[in-house]
């Protein structure tokens, strides 16, 4: 008892001083790094909180969702409706007017992150009491239709969302303290989650839906919690990348998105909250640098001219040899713990104290 | 709206809807017996497409040749792209199978889009084809006629295929029980690639006459039709092969009519199809002709 207490101390301990020297080293970033460095800094986050937010969906409860995508764009829309002034809202709204309680809405970039999560998840609820009746890939279409319809309402929707020509000009507002704010909160809070009875239940769900029902869990209440919960956090990465882009349109939102989050999910394995972070930095800065094979490249006085969307492809067939030959991903189930760190690093040191001491540990 | 105009619309649902339910075909069968939602089905319907041009266009073949050898490469793709990304994954969960078909879909499209660029190209319609015929004041394209007139032949073909031969019987008893149908001495990966092979040639049938009607074509084509004849797919029930070409030919007639009744809510042609499939899953998940699948605990 004494050793356990001891040991989350000193967990408490270390994960501050790694959270400190995180801010220390995005401090530095900010000051000596170019725009386009930061740029990927800050979608690693943005793209980390919508990795978690698929996650807790589809990893840690087995719903097979692709509404991903969707769920990003009410979000970003949300958010750019609230954080625009009315005087740029006038000037955008080509085609239609906007209409009234939109173009009085002038919020704080705060306000309109959380805004754009709830509302997502109201949406989404909406979505879920019916769909959600539904399981396996079935579920996974269908979720991908409400994305497609969200997609085409919003193209159609001109007067709130300025149709397919998209909103420009929203502020930057997402530099890298509020992405990786929001990240540490969406983290924690889903840590939080998994360790409560909730998370218990939600693995039980994916594991298997009957036992979990015989156990006489409502599942329905349930999935439509973590379906909603995954919702909000697409929402607030939405938002985020809203802000981040400053422009978005409807085209943006599309099956590619969704496909790029699943893509992070899985290499970095379903399940696992440390696979997604993971993941997101490996596939965020691997699609930035594979943009190398799409410029021309000089090796040897040879003049290789480049690909364009070659950068894709490589990208798919990852994602094939990922399913194919390591279909956990990199983690697993596996958690990132300070207890295996510390394992890990003591190993050489004290491999012959184990040896003595390894039938005890066993 | 005159009688006139409506029954040019109808010519046009026809021909959509049936292009519609010979995609849907493939998706059918391939779900009927893995239970996977085949994603680089599109792709190979946008396959048959461009093989379809460069043999026109660039190996000046004969049309009818042309079509042929196109329908052939197609199926081999769809064996291809079974050997390869399907049947390692035959005993893992459904999941993994359907991300990697998703990984497939999107290989296809982008691999097409660097090797055949991503301009559109234009298809030479055959001349005898394209001149309207005129009935009283209805005109009419003769693709109109024969689009509908190909596919049901195709389908009466693949009906016969399935039911009165040793393959299509294998194929009926492996989508009934996988194991068993094993045990009774059935080589079941090759059904299961000759499957592969009939859809995609269906598949491919009717990206040629896609190409003939909508004469534009592109690496990106295939993923909404794909899609909404999966829609298809799932209206007429899933598994059924009657099914599919009535739901092909429901939805085509929806997004033609609705489109033709309401012009003002054009804007929203695509996302009918899948309103459609919202309501169906909700209110009858098995379609219309579906048989009623238990899931096996």
């Amino acid at each position: 008892m004494q050793q356990k207490k001891k040991n989350r101390f000193r967990d408490t301990c270390l994960t501050i001083i790694v959270i400190v020297l995180l801010g220390c080293f995005l401090h530095y970033a900010q000051n000596h790094f170019n725009g386009y460095a930061i740029q990927i800094i800050n979608l690693v986050a943005v793209n980390a909180i919508l990795a978690l937010s698929m996650n807790i969906i589809y990893g840690f409860t087995g719903m097979f969702s692709l509404g991903q995508a969707g769920f990003m764009a009410i979000g970003a829309y949300v958010s750019a409706l609230c954080v625009l002034t009315p005087e740029q809202k006038e000037m955008m709204w080509i085609l239609d007017e906007i209409i009234w309680p939109f173009s009085t809405i002038h919020t704080s970039f705060f306000v309109s992150v959380v805004a754009g999560g709830l509302i997502t998840a109201f949406i989404s609820l909406l979505i879920a009491l019916p769909v959600l009746r539904l399981g396996g890939d079935y579920l996974g279409i269908a979720t991908l239709g409400f994305a497609e319809i969200i997609r085409v309402v919003i193209t159609n929707a001109t007067p709130i969302t300025n149709g397919a020509l998209g909103i420009k000009g929203i502020p930057l507002h997402a530099n890298m303290w509020w992405n990786y704010g929001w990240l540490l909160f969406t983290l924690y809070f889903m840590i939080v989650l998994l360790r409560s009875n909730f998370g218990n239940v939600f693995k039980a769900i994916r594991d298997d839906e009957v036992a979990a029902k015989v156990m006489g869990i409502n599942t329905f209440k349930y999935r439509v919690i973590s379906f909603c919960i995954g919702a909000f956090f697409a929402g607030v990465g939405g938002a985020l990348m809203g802000n981040l882009i400053t422009t978005i349109d409807p085209k943006m939102f599309n099956f590619l998105l969704t496909f790029n989050i699943l893509m992070i999910v899985v290499a970095g394995g379903l399940g696992s909250l440390t696979g997604s972070i993971l993941g997101s930095v490996i596939i965020t800065v691997l699609l930035e640098w594979l943009r190398i094979v799409e410029e021309p490249m000089t090796i040897l006085n040879f003049e290789i001219p480049g690909i364009p969307g070659m950068r894709m492809v490589i990208f798919a067939v990852a994602l094939l040899v990922i399913i194919l030959f390591r279909r956990e991903g990199l983690m697993g189930m596996r958690e990132f713990s300070w207890d295996s760190v510390i394992g890990f690093l003591s190993r050489p040191f004290n491999r012959n104290k184990n040896a003595d001491t390894g039938k005890e540990q066993a | 709206m005159t009688s006139a105009m409506f029954i040019q619309h109808f010519f046009n649902a026809l021909t959509l809807g049936s292009l519609y339910g010979l995609i849907a075909i493939g998706y059918t069968m391939v779900y009927g017996i893995l239970r996977l939602i085949n994603f680089a089905h599109g792709d190979i319907f946008m396959m048959g497409a461009y093989f379809i041009f460069f043999g026109t266009v660039s190996f000046f073949l004969p049309w009818g040749v042309a079509a042929v050898l196109a329908i052939a490469a197609a199926s081999l793709c769809g064996v291809i792209i079974d050997r390869i990304a399907y049947q390692p994954l035959r005993n893992a969960p459904r999941i993994s199978a359907l991300i990697s078909a998703i990984g497939v879909s999107f290989l296809i499209e982008n691999l097409a889009l660097v090797i055949f660029t991503g301009l559109p190209r234009p298809v030479v319609q055959p001349e005898w084809l394209v001149k309207p015929l005129a009935f009283g004041n209805v005109r009419i394209l003769p693709l109109g006629l024969v689009v509908p007139a190909i596919s049901f032949i195709l389908v009466a073909a693949l009906l016969w295929v399935v039911y009165r031969t040793k393959p299509g019987l294998a194929m009926r008893a492996i989508s009934k029980d996988i194991e068993t149908t094993r045990l009774l001495g059935v080589k079941v990966n090759k059904i299961i690639a000759f499957t592969f092979a009939l859809g995609s040639a269906l598949a491919a049938a009717s990206g040629i006459m896609w190409a003939l009607r909508y004469p534009q074509i592109h690496p990106f084509m295939g993923v909404l039709p794909g899609f909404k004849a999966f829609i298809a797919a799932v209206f007429g029930g899933i598994g059924s092969i009657q099914g599919a070409m009535v739901g092909g030919l429901i939805l085509g007639f929806i997004e033609i009519m609705l489109v033709a009744f309401f012009p003002e809510f054009s804007g929203y042609r695509d996302a009918y199809a899948f309103i459609l499939l919202i309501a169906i899953l909700l209110v009858k998940p098995t379609g219309l002709l579906g048989e009623k699948l238990e899931e096996k605990i």
